[in-house]
């Protein structure tokens, strides 16, 4: 049941608007804006002089190889960091449905990761996989494996992965278990009578009833892994070593804060704004699209 | 088309003892009929046929087969759900092939099957559509049709008319034992409802707190209920109890209510004083100029009969239907007639039978 409020006069519905219009047109459209209009400009190397330069940003970038580097480097985490954590997620959430002792503290425990702040969740990591210090990297290294994240562009990858995965099952724990308790009992014995065995049954039967939740959180994990990670890369590699774990955003940081090209920053951030745009809309309109039940 | 032997199924969830131990032989082809109140434990039994739940202690044999052990898949039955449970990412077609498919016939195979299935039902329309654009009636006969479409050794039906409308109930239950019949296939059939059980059964296992209470053709156990709780569950309104006591040397009853009467068919067992529950059926109860008074509360006309509730002069309850229209009096004037009457032991609820069949 839906209750509309009808206002008599415009003042007091836009009073209400008020607060939230004042916050993200601070927060949201006056940077994004500045970040838009700044795409378009170059600056000299001590901000003294400010040219409009078209385009130029945007054409730079795309011919540098490093930056496609990057773009590569992003879609090999972003990609791997979705397949994971749902994957995880998923199998979690499967062995979370089944009538156990203790379900629920299981379920809480598994809920924890989420509300780690990333930097704590990197520091975590480092006490784990740190060559020296680390319980798992001084066991590697003890068992022979040349194991040093700082040093080795692929096993930086492998660790800011699996952090940025581990963060994020939880999420995917939620909803997959959610999606999984919707799913009636009845028609999982249904299959069974039909003499489904259970993989059987999970293929055919849950999995495509899960599929609007799976496309749901694919959309929520590939804006995460793009966006979100940052404080795990950050506080773990710092995109290294040699860029080998620099991600779009990383680099759209290191440009405008560290080496002060707003011009090119800008570009990146307007790039990463329209990979944004195309995954809320792709979101948007599959999502009204659903069509189980 | 098997047999089914039920021997021993006991069930408990925890400490809580859902079934005590229920026995049943059902012959090939034949249809029986749970029923009971919620919680009686028919839908455990049901389950525990279908290898849904394990019992905690007894076999099942389908066609002598034991399958006490195997998995649901490998019992070859089909059961149809309360709730119908359809597929409701599959289409109409595929919700009808897929127990086909998971054994691998081959897709023509397939194809013909469900078609056949279709039309016998009537549903050759929908084959492409998904579950959620049918009704209610419609979704019913998909479920059978899957569940026909397997040609399984076994029927199983969980309430299946409970989710339908009281006209469509009453068609699909033509419908679901015209079926039955047709294809021969033995079946088990839960409900709670009293009229589907008498109309669908060839034999009715009445259950009362996990026992089966009688197992019987549907007309025996309305003639002769094995103890009062059948004697109330079958039959509507239901069946009037009386307080009494063995009189006479067992040659009659002593009716708290006042009178004495011979029994019509034989003398019971027992030593004199013996406590008694004397059973009549409301529609059994006659009227007479001069026989016990009964004082009525309520008159419910029903058109073709009047169901009339009341009570006798020591204050216990009897319902009365009579043909016709109501009396318009405050009092009537009742008789009990000896032939009519069922005979219970007041300690167990026992139904206590003649010494002689006379």
């Amino acid at each position: 049941m839906e209750r509309k409020t009808v206002f008599r006069g415009m003042t007091l519905p836009a009073l209400l608007l008020l607060p939230q219009l004042a916050i993200t047109i601070v927060f949201f459209f006056w940077p994004a804006g500045q970040a838009v209009w700044f795409a378009f400009l170059r600056q000299d190397a001590f901000g003294i002089r400010t040219s409009f330069v078209g385009f130029e940003n945007f054409a730079d970038l795309l011919a540098d190889p490093l930056y496609l580097e990057t773009a590569w480097n992003t879609l090999v985490f972003s990609v791997s960091v979705s397949a994971l954590s749902l994957s995880a997620g998923l199998l979690l959430a499967v062995l979370a449905d089944k009538q156990i002792r203790g379900a629920g503290a299981y379920r809480t425990l598994l809920i924890w990761p989420y509300a780690i702040a990333p930097a704590v969740a990197a520091v975590l990591w480092i006490f784990l996989f740190h060559p020296q210090v680390g319980l798992i990297g001084r066991a590697l290294n003890a068992a022979g494996l040349d194991w040093d994240y700082r040093l080795n562009g692929g096993q930086a990858m492998l660790m800011v992965i699996l952090a940025s995965a581990w963060k994020q099952v939880s999420y995917n724990f939620i909803f997959f278990l959610a999606g999984l308790q919707s799913i009636p009992k009845s028609v999982l014995e249904a299959a069974a009578i039909d003499g489904a065995r259970p993989v059987r049954r999970f293929w055919t039967i849950v999995f495509p009833l899960l599929s609007p939740t799976t496309f749901f959180l694919l959309v929520v994990n590939l804006v995460y892994a793009f966006f979100d990670t940052f404080g795990i890369i950050d506080a773990l590699t710092k995109g290294g070593p040699a860029k080998s774990t620099e991600t779009l955003i990383y680099r759209a940081y290191i440009d405008g804060r560290v080496n002060l090209d707003l011009g090119s920053s800008s570009a990146q951030s307007v790039i990463l704004m329209l990979v944004v745009i195309a995954l809320t809309a792709i979101q948007f309109r599959f999502i009204e699209r659903r069509v189980h039940y | 088309m098997a047999t089914l032997e039920v021997s021993g199924i006991r069930k408990s969830f925890g400490p809580t003892h859902v079934l005590h131990g229920i026995d049943l032989a059902v012959e090939d082809g034949e249809m029986i009929v749970i029923v009971g109140a919620s919680g009686c434990g028919k839908s455990t039994l049901l389950r525990i046929v279908a290898g849904l739940e394990t019992p905690s202690a007894g076999s099942i044999r389908i066609a002598g087969r034991e399958v006490t052990a195997l998995e649901p898949s490998e019992r070859d039955i089909a059961m149809v759900f309360q709730n119908y449970a359809l597929y409701p990412h599959m289409s109409v077609a595929q919700n009808m092939g897929y127990g086909l498919r998971i054994r691998g016939l081959p897709r023509p195979e397939v194809a013909r099957r469900v078609r056949e299935a279709a039309a016998l039902l009537g549903i050759e329309a929908l084959l492409e559509r998904r579950p959620k654009q049918l009704s209610g009636g419609q979704r019913q006969r998909v479920a059978m049709g899957r569940a026909i479409v397997r040609e399984p050794k076994l029927f199983l039906f969980d309430e299946p008319l409970s989710n339908l409308d009281a006209k469509l109930r009453v068609q699909m239950r033509a419908e679901i034992r015209r079926l039955q019949q047709r294809l021969g296939v033995t079946s088990l059939f839960v409900t709670h409802d009293q009229v589907e059980a008498m109309t669908l059964g060839d034999r009715l296992v009445v259950m009362h707190q996990g026992h089966a209470a009688q197992v019987a053709t549907p007309m025996e156990i309305w003639a002769k209920p094995a103890d009062t709780y059948v004697a109330g569950f079958i039959g509507s309104p239901a069946m009037n109890f009386l307080e009494g006591r063995l009189a006479e040397g067992g040659a009659a009853v002593e009716l708290r209510a006042g009178p004495v009467i011979r029994f019509a068919d034989g003398p019971r067992p027992g030593p004199d004083g013996l406590p008694l529950i004397i059973g009549i059926r409301p529609e059994h109860v006659i009227l007479a100029a001069d026989g016990l008074a009964l004082a009525l509360d309520l008159v419910e006309p029903l058109g073709s009969e009047t169901v009339l509730h009341g009570s006798l002069a020591d204050g216990e309850a009897l319902v009365v239907k009579l043909a016709g229209m109501a009396p318009q009096d405050r009092t009537l004037w009742v008789a009990l007639p000896p032939e009519m009457l069922h005979v219970f032991g007041r300690e167990d609820g026992r139904r206590i039978e003649p010494l002689r069949a006379g």
